[in-house]
């Protein structure tokens, strides 16, 4: 553990270890011995395969220390071996909950570096395609979450609702998951033929379903007590382990790079960035709920306004980026989802190193955690909202 | 037929008290074979109606919308391979489930399905039960423990501090309830299940209405505790399957595991019996003394009946509404059989009923009377059994040192107050 000095104590630096040590002794009540748990990889809620370990003084936490790596799949190495069109469907194997954004980072991370841009359509149909997945997501999380807590409910609803959306992927894409919507340039397909009544009638199918959702939560006593004041993370702390997206944001700060260094089409919507104050578990979930909403406005907007125009942009058939090397971020539904792409001038990149949000934010969950109840792991743990595939790649 | 046979048929006491060791037993049995038949169906109803509440169908296909499922669930049970893990105290491990069911089932001997439908009538009677069913969480503990693993331990420990914290404010409300009983004109009361019910009759009033709403805080304060006492959400920290994997019976499987999951209901069905009985007027029908006329009676008499009847024709709308495609032909032809057992059943309690009317102190007579008070005694508990799958359904987990909290900090004081004033108020208007 760490032995903490009075100044050390707004060091991050100082709190956040890498490693727990098992055999250094605490001080524990009674003088009782500590007890080692290994939650996961195989528990029902670490949200796939993820494993901690857990040092306990009873059920206190006393450190806790992140084992991951059980779904690495090399997504990174394997860019090196493909094209950089055949690399784009893997990027949706990441987090695949939200694979269409990844696919619109890695998109216009390539364009970017080939210096082409997307037309003006094939934007909007991005954003509308994004932002309905940011809402699955945020329902996928929502419904684990609460599931974590011990509400069964919920995710049967948020389930039912995420559905509709997959249905509209299906319908644009043929696929439901990972969708692999996005082509370097723009999009492959033109909207279907009642693509924008489809997405029309979500919106209004949906606004009321949120409300249901926080009907069964927000006022709940048990959700209040369960998460106030429950894995708190200062603004301070937030920003020195790299957290970002909702988790950023609920602890006060407002920042979203869709505002702060819009891409896509976003300097042309009208949305509010929802923030919270106190950086607990309550309070992110009031961000997700808040961004849900902010999602259906910028989903209305752009399906009200979407050009009319070409759909791809000026790609050459083989694309062979100049020599040079990119970064580009855009604000996934879990936090900043960045691209680093190193270009030799051939077919293939030379290198490709993602910047996951799940992978960053997970590093705050020991911070968040100690000197809480093994109850409140689980709950962080959901809070956190990471996704394996994208922490492990 | 024997003497001590026949000679009880008439004594309207319980056979414990009548001494009658044949019909005790008798009763023994039925009693243990109607909990498990109510375990069962029970289980079926929890798993429809839970998923009902979360836009799924539930079980479908192991029988007509799955009415064959527990039995098929608890085939499964026994066949599967019996483990004791080898790090784990062997006999313990095995004696384990054994004191849960045995503390959930010895509660019933007590428990009045009507004046004289119980195995016996003891005079300490409700301490017996609470006494009892606090047993059961020995079996949790011991499981948690004998498991020799993380999981299981935390969930035991979790359940003691859970037992600890709500045992003492459910005896307060308990007492509060007792306290009742006494407010008659001899000034004595009861601790008998069924000295408790008839204390109620005479008052003309169920002690959740009396000194309203002192007898309801009580009755609340019992409510919430009985959650917490059988390890139910919110209170399943126990269990808390997305913390403690399963808690303490992480290690058991197979037949094992299915003797907790039969205790747990068991002791479900068991405290709600006590509540039942203490606050709601046990076996009796909705005003006994207000709407007492011949006709009245007759009136209420048809309501078993009429639940049966109601139930055949949920089966038959059932039946009517299947897809006609000719795979649902044997589910079709299963539940329209299932549906017309109901039908006969409500019409033999039609026929009992009407017997019953137009004969005075015959066996029928007997015989409708005994239904009228099961049948009121149980369709109380079935509704704080459905409540039990709503609490489920609806709420999060409480943490384990939150609901200390509220155990200690608001459910005990709240409990010794209610009991204070009680007493004060009983004194002041008896």
């Amino acid at each position: 553990m760490s032995a903490s000095t009075k100044d050390g104590d707004n060091d991050i630096s100082s709190r956040a270890v890498s490693h727990l040590d098992l055999d250094a002794p605490d001080k524990t009540y009674l003088d009782s011995n500590e007890l080692i748990i290994n939650m996961g990889p195989q528990h029902p809620a670490t949200h796939g395969v993820l494993r901690v370990i857990l040092k306990l003084d009873g059920e206190k936490v006393l450190g806790t220390e992140c084992v991951i790596g059980y779904l690495h799949r090399g997504v990174e190495k394997i860019a090196e071996n493909r094209t950089y069109t055949m690399f784009n469907p893997y990027v949706d194997r990441m987090d695949y909950v939200a694979a269409v954004s990844n696919g619109l980072g890695y998109c216009e991370a390539v364009e970017k570096l080939m210096n082409v841009e997307a037309p003006a359509r094939a934007k909007y149909i991005r954003v509308i395609l994004t932002e309905l997945n940011r809402i699955a997501s945020h329902q996928l999380w929502l419904g684990t979450h609460a599931l974590d807590i011990g509400a069964m409910t919920p995710l049967f609803y948020t389930f039912r609702d995420r559905e509709e959306i997959l249905k509209i992927f299906e319908r644009y894409c043929g696929a439901r998951l990972t969708t692999h919507a996005f082509r370097i340039g723009g999009c492959q397909y033109e909207t279907y033929a009642g693509f924008e009544k489809d997405v029309k009638n979500f919106l209004t199918f949906v606004a009321p379903k949120i409300d249901e959702y926080e009907a069964l939560l927000t006022t709940n006593r048990i959700w209040l007590e369960r998460t106030k004041n429950v894995g708190v993370i200062s603004a301070a702390d937030a920003i020195a382990l790299g957290v970002t997206g909702p988790v950023l944001r609920a602890s006060g700060v407002r920042w979203d790079l869709r505002k702060a260094q819009p891409y896509a089409a976003y300097s042309d919507f009208d949305f509010e960035i929802p923030i919270g104050e106190k950086g607990d578990t309550y309070d992110r979930y009031l961000v997700r709920m808040a961004e849900m909403r902010q999602s259906l406005r910028i989903i209305e907007q752009a399906v009200n306004g979407i050009p009319e125009g070409p759909i791809m942009g000026k790609v050459p058939k083989v694309i062979k980026p100049p020599v040079g090397e990119i970064y580009h971020s855009i604000e996934a539904p879990k936090g900043e989802l960045g691209y680093f792409i190193v270009s030799d001038g051939s077919t293939q990149p030379y290198r490709i190193r993602v910047r996951p949000p799940s992978f960053v934010n997970l590093q705050a969950l020991d911070i968040m955690v100690r000197g809480l109840l093994v109850a409140d792991v689980i709950a962080v743990i959901g809070t956190l909202d990471i996704v394996l595939g994208e922490v492990d790649r | 037929m024997p003497n001590f046979i026949m000679s009880y048929l008439g004594s309207t006491l319980t056979p414990g008290e009548a001494g009658n060791q044949f019909w005790a037993l008798v009763y023994v049995l039925v009693i243990f074979a109607g909990v498990s038949v109510a375990v069962i169906a029970m289980n079926w109803i929890e798993r429809k109606a839970l998923a009902h509440f979360q836009i799924r169908l539930g079980p479908m296909r192991v029988g007509p919308h799955g009415l064959l499922q527990p039995f098929a669930d608890a085939l499964k049970l026994m066949l599967k391979e019996d483990i004791i893990p080898s790090e784990a105290d062997q006999f313990v491990f095995w004696v384990a489930p054994l004191i849960g069911l045995l503390a959930a089932f010895t509660v019933y001997t007590v428990i009045p399905f009507g004046p004289s439908q119980a195995v016996s009538d003891m005079n300490i009677g409700i301490l017996f039960m609470l006494g009892v069913s606090s047993l059961g969480v020995l079996g949790i503990v011991v499981a948690g423990w004998a498991s020799n693993s993380n999981y299981p331990l935390i969930g035991a420990l979790r359940s003691s501090a859970q037992m600890v914290s709500y045992e003492v404010a459910m005896g307060l409300a308990v007492v509060s309830a007792i306290l009742m009983t006494s407010l008659n004109s001899t000034g004595t009361g009861t601790l008998s299940m069924i000295g408790i019910v008839q204390a109620q009759q005479q008052q003309g009033v169920w002690f959740i209405f009396k000194f309203f709403p002192l007898g309801f805080i009580a009755f609340a304060i019992f409510a919430i505790a009985m959650v917490a006492e059988t390890n139910r959400a919110p209170f399943d920290m126990a269990e808390a399957e997305s913390e403690l994997t399963a808690g303490y019976h992480t290690e058991y499987s197979g037949f094992r595991w299915s003797l907790f999951m039969l205790s747990e209901y068991a002791a479900m069905i068991a405290v709600s019996s006590i509540a039942v009985t203490l606050w709601l007027g046990g076996w009796m029908r909705p005003f006994p003394n207000l709407l007492h006329a011949p006709a009245w009676e007759f009136v209420f008499s048809l309501f078993p009946a009429l639940t049966f009847g109601g139930l055949a024709a949920i089966a038959f709308i059932g039946t009517v509404r299947m897809p006609s495609h000719s795979f649902f032909k044997i589910q079709r032809i299963g539940l329209a059989v299932f549906g017309a057992l109901l039908g006969l059943v409500a019409l033999l309690l039609l026929l009992i009923a009407i017997a019953g009317h137009s004969a005075d102190e015959t066996l029928a007579s007997r015989f409708k009377e005994s239904i009228g008070h099961v049948y009121w005694f149980v369709l109380k508990v079935a509704v704080f059994m459905y409540l039990f799958i709503w609490y489920r359904a609806t709420w999060p987990r409480y943490r384990f040192d939150q609901l200390m909290k509220i155990g200690w900090k608001v459910m005990l004081p709240i409990s010794l107050g209610v009991l204070m004033i009680t007493a004060i108020v009983g004194v002041i208007f008896s």
